[in-house]
């Protein structure tokens, strides 16, 4: 008993190297993995934001194709941001859905004006409610829809120029 | 020319480690006592070249000499001269710098000043000591060179994080260095006790101020790092459980837990193997917390050189010595013979206790400052916060004040309980006085740890003067004294924190100048909100008269900007008063030209602060104490001869 004692420091000690050598070498991985991926959209029906398009529903996400749903507000300047990536991703042919958070049509009218419009839908979430629902905690975020309407994959934060093309292969898994 | 000489002087510093160690090795195998003999200059003169050193990277950022790579990127010339000073060691190199020659330098202590430890126990001492330093000198020299140049020199540096521009950086880091390499000096104590097989009260008795003394520094740095995170970071908290914090508490709670144990060696000849396995510890808790902290493997507000190759050579080192201390610590310890015996009723059980209790919160704190990197070895990501902290290391800490403060009034060896009681009756009955109070004042509205925390520090406080209790005050030893403030510094700060998290008053408001707000017993007038230049930086202050019923204060908090490198502080403004702290923070502005002020009023935090102050004070007399009797002992003896 005593020897066991004796040596169980070291003993101790030799899985806390291990745990710090594991830990040390492990390639360091920043980016926050979403639980929501691999689940169902929650069902909502939103008014639309903007004047000159339609207004979104969950049910509209599950149409076969798989597609973007960028959360943004006009009030966001990272959102301004990822504008041309957004727009760069619909001239590949992505369809891109939004839905704005916490804001006016006014607003989301003259923030589409400056920074130009690659959204087919637009919904409005004055309080954020599909926003928490979803899981995001934040403009811009932007999840990749797979055609049955299951999320495949959470963006944090706007999309950089050398996001575009690992977007483009997210979407193209989603199939 | 400075900056090679700086680089000359630790390579000379590391040879003579290594001839020091190779001296000790071959002098006490083959018992030469001329080699011996050349081992103590040898630390002595390597204690000296590491100031040397030391002392010219200084010299360096003093002077601002930017074609030093270190200085390029942690100084700046327009920084004011306290922070290019203390900047020295704001940055990973220089803190490894101030590490070896804090080791070098308690080395050369260790081989002057030392003379109560066996000849060959204190050379084998000096030889672990040249070992540890080994290892962080060719870490210095082979992956963090700080006398590296850069060419061409820069214009100007990239200047010091402008949260380590506050008086504080000239204080707090090397105290808490002194406290953390000042432990390696118990640790080369340990394995040269298990080399010589010498762990008797003799050793304990040599090793003890040592362990005073290092405890001392770092009940002061963790102190002064906790007023210093109150103050500058502007959340009006006082302890995070940020790892680099629990990195500091860990070999602080081992420390205490040794400088106990090892009383009691020294006192009753007992605990042979838990002292030198916890000087062992104690120390190794040091490293980790240096591991932790330099290889950027937890993210921390303190860390600074995020960079696994360093990493590695860190947890090499690790490796080294704490595997091996604890491989000699089982191959040695069955030789040392089982120490003296003692009754379950006796002073002995309740610093086991006391013992057991501290390593307990050890392992705790350790489980949830490491158990982010457990999870994630298995693929999840968590992090452990206050709350796990708190509740976890608020319950047993409680019986470990209840523990501390029966101990003192139990004998030596053998009591008898009924005595015991007799003697723990006014406490008590304190206790419940105080258990009805609290009830009374504050039942149901605070929670049930500050409550416990209240009731706890209020008799803890009492009972930890009781063994003044019908002594002759002009006679008690000085070390006496010493460790009833020191307990009695535990209960005020107990008291402080339990005080603070009961009865603290939070308001956060949007103002105009000219509102006035009250919260807690204060009006609070915003004047003004002026833009202001400082040394380095430019800020927007807010000039606020404060009054409690009375002639008014004005005081002043601040958000500062700092140009190089781009950042934000906030200078919170802090209003002592006997009762407490009012702690005003300057928010943003919001629309229509009101500021946002976050405003607490903490009844008796600043006892927090006092009480850790108060068992240093009690640390630092019951040293004193301990080395007068000796002294006097001394000058006895050579007076009859």
């Amino acid at each position: 008993m005593r020897k066991l004692l004796i040596w169980l420091p070291l003993v101790l000690f030799l899985g806390f190297i291990a745990l710090f050598a594991s830990g040390l070498f492990q390639p360091d991985d920043r980016i926050i993995h979403s639980r929501l991926v691999g689940q169902p959209l929650p069902a909502f029906n939103l008014p639309a934001a903007a004047s000159d398009r339609p207004p979104l529903a969950s049910s509209q996400l599950a149409a076969g194709q798989p597609r973007l749903l960028n959360i943004f507000a006009s009030w966001c300047v990272p959102c301004a941001a990822e504008a041309p990536q957004l727009e760069a991703l619909r001239a590949a042919g992505v369809p891109i859905d939004a839905i704005a958070i916490r804001d006016a049509r006014a607003d989301v009218d003259a923030f589409l004006q400056r920074n130009g419009n690659p959204y087919a839908r637009i919904g409005l979430d004055a309080r954020s409610e599909v926003q928490i629902a979803l899981g995001s905690s934040g403009v811009p975020e932007t999840f990749v829809i797979d055609g049955k309407g299951r999320i495949a994959y959470q963006h944090i934060g706007e999309i950089r120029a050398d996001d575009v093309p690992m977007i483009l292969d997210r979407l193209r898994s989603a199939q | 020319m400075i900056a090679e000489t700086g680089l000359a002087a630790l390579w000379l510093a590391a040879s003579l480690a290594l001839l020091q160690l190779v001296l000790a090795l071959v002098g006490l195998k083959g018992d030469k006592p001329d080699l011996l003999a050349a081992v103590r200059p040898a630390a002595v003169a390597q204690g000296v070249l590491t100031a040397i050193a030391f002392a010219l990277l200084i010299t360096l950022f003093m002077r601002s000499d930017m074609s030093v790579l270190l200085v390029a990127t942690n100084s700046h010339s327009a920084k004011p001269w306290l922070y290019k000073f203390a900047g020295t060691w704001g940055n990973h190199e220089g803190s490894m710098l101030l590490w070896v020659t804090v080791m070098g330098v308690a080395g050369a202590a260790v081989a002057l000043f030392e003379r109560a430890l066996r000849r060959d126990t204190h050379m084998a001492t000096l030889g672990g000591q040249a070992a540890i330093s080994l290892g962080f000198y060719a870490f210095l020299l082979f992956s963090s060179n700080p006398f590296a140049r850069i060419s061409p020199a820069p214009a100007d540096g990239q200047g010091l994080n402008p949260l380590l521009q506050d008086p504080g950086l000239a204080f707090h880091p090397p105290t808490l260095y002194l406290g953390y390499v000042g432990l390696s000096v118990a640790f080369s104590f340990a394995i040269g006790a298990l080399l010589t097989r010498q762990v008797d009260a003799a050793f304990a008795r040599a090793m003890r101020p040592w362990v005073l003394g290092a405890w001392i520094l770092l009940t002061l740095g963790i102190t002064a790092g906790s007023y210093w995170a109150y103050y500058e970071l502007g959340w009006g908290g006082w302890w995070f459980w940020d790892p680099v914090e629990n990195a500091s508490l860990m070999p602080w709670l081992a420390a205490t837990a040794l400088l106990h144990s090892v009383t009691v060696l020294a006192t009753r000849d007992a605990l042979r193997a838990w002292t030198v396995m916890l000087a062992v510890v104690a120390f190794s808790m040091s490293m980790v917390g240096t591991f932790l902290v330099r290889s950027g493997i937890l993210t921390s507000v303190h860390a600074f050189a995020v960079d696994p190759e360093r990493g590695s050579f860190i947890l090499g080192l690790l490796a080294l010595y704490i595997g091996g201390a604890l491989a000699l610590f089982g191959w040695r310890i069955g030789a040392v013979r089982e120490g003296a015996p003692f009754e379950l009723v006796s002073r002995e059980t309740l610093l086991v206790v006391n013992n057991l209790l501290l390593t307990v919160i050890l392992g705790l704190v350790l489980i949830g400052t490491l158990y982010p990197l457990m999870t994630e070895a298995f693929g999840h990501k968590v992090s452990v916060g206050a709350p796990y902290f708190d509740r976890i290391a608020g319950p047993i800490a409680l019986a470990l004040m209840i523990a501390m403060a029966v101990g003192p009034l139990v004998r030596w060896r053998r009591d008898q309980a009924k005595a015991v009681s007799k003697r723990l009756l006014a406490p008590l009955c304190i206790a419940l006085l105080l258990f009805g109070l609290v009830s009374v004042l504050a039942w149901g509205r605070i929670g049930i740890l500050p409550f416990l925390g209240l009731v706890v520090a209020g008799s803890v406080g009492v009972a930890s003067l009781a063994p003044l209790w019908k002594r002759n005050l002009r006679r008690t030893p000085l070390f006496t004294y010493g460790m009833v403030i020191a307990h009695l510094g535990c209960a005020v700060s107990l008291g402080g924190m339990a005080s603070d998290s009961a009865f603290t008053v939070e308001k956060l408001v949007a103002a105009r100048p000219g509102d006035t707000i009250e919260t807690a017993g204060w009006q609070i007038r915003l004047l003004q909100i002026q833009p202001l230049a400082g040394d380095n930086w430019t800020a927007l202050q807010a000039d606020m008269d404060v009054s409690r019923n009375g002639a008014p204060v004005t005081i002043h908090p601040q958000s500062r900007f700092f140009a190089s490198p781009p950042t934000t502080t906030s200078e919170a403004a802090l209003l002592t008063r006997w009762d407490g702290q009012l702690y005003v923070v300057l928010g943003e502005e919001v629309e229509g030209g009101r500021w946002q002020l976050r405003i607490w009023w903490k009844p008796f935090v600043t006892l927090i602060w006092l009480g850790g102050i108060m068992i240093a004070l009690g640390g630092a007399l019951a040293l004193l104490g301990r080395e007068r009797r000796g002294w006097l002992m001394k000058w006895r003896a050579r007076a009859a001869a």
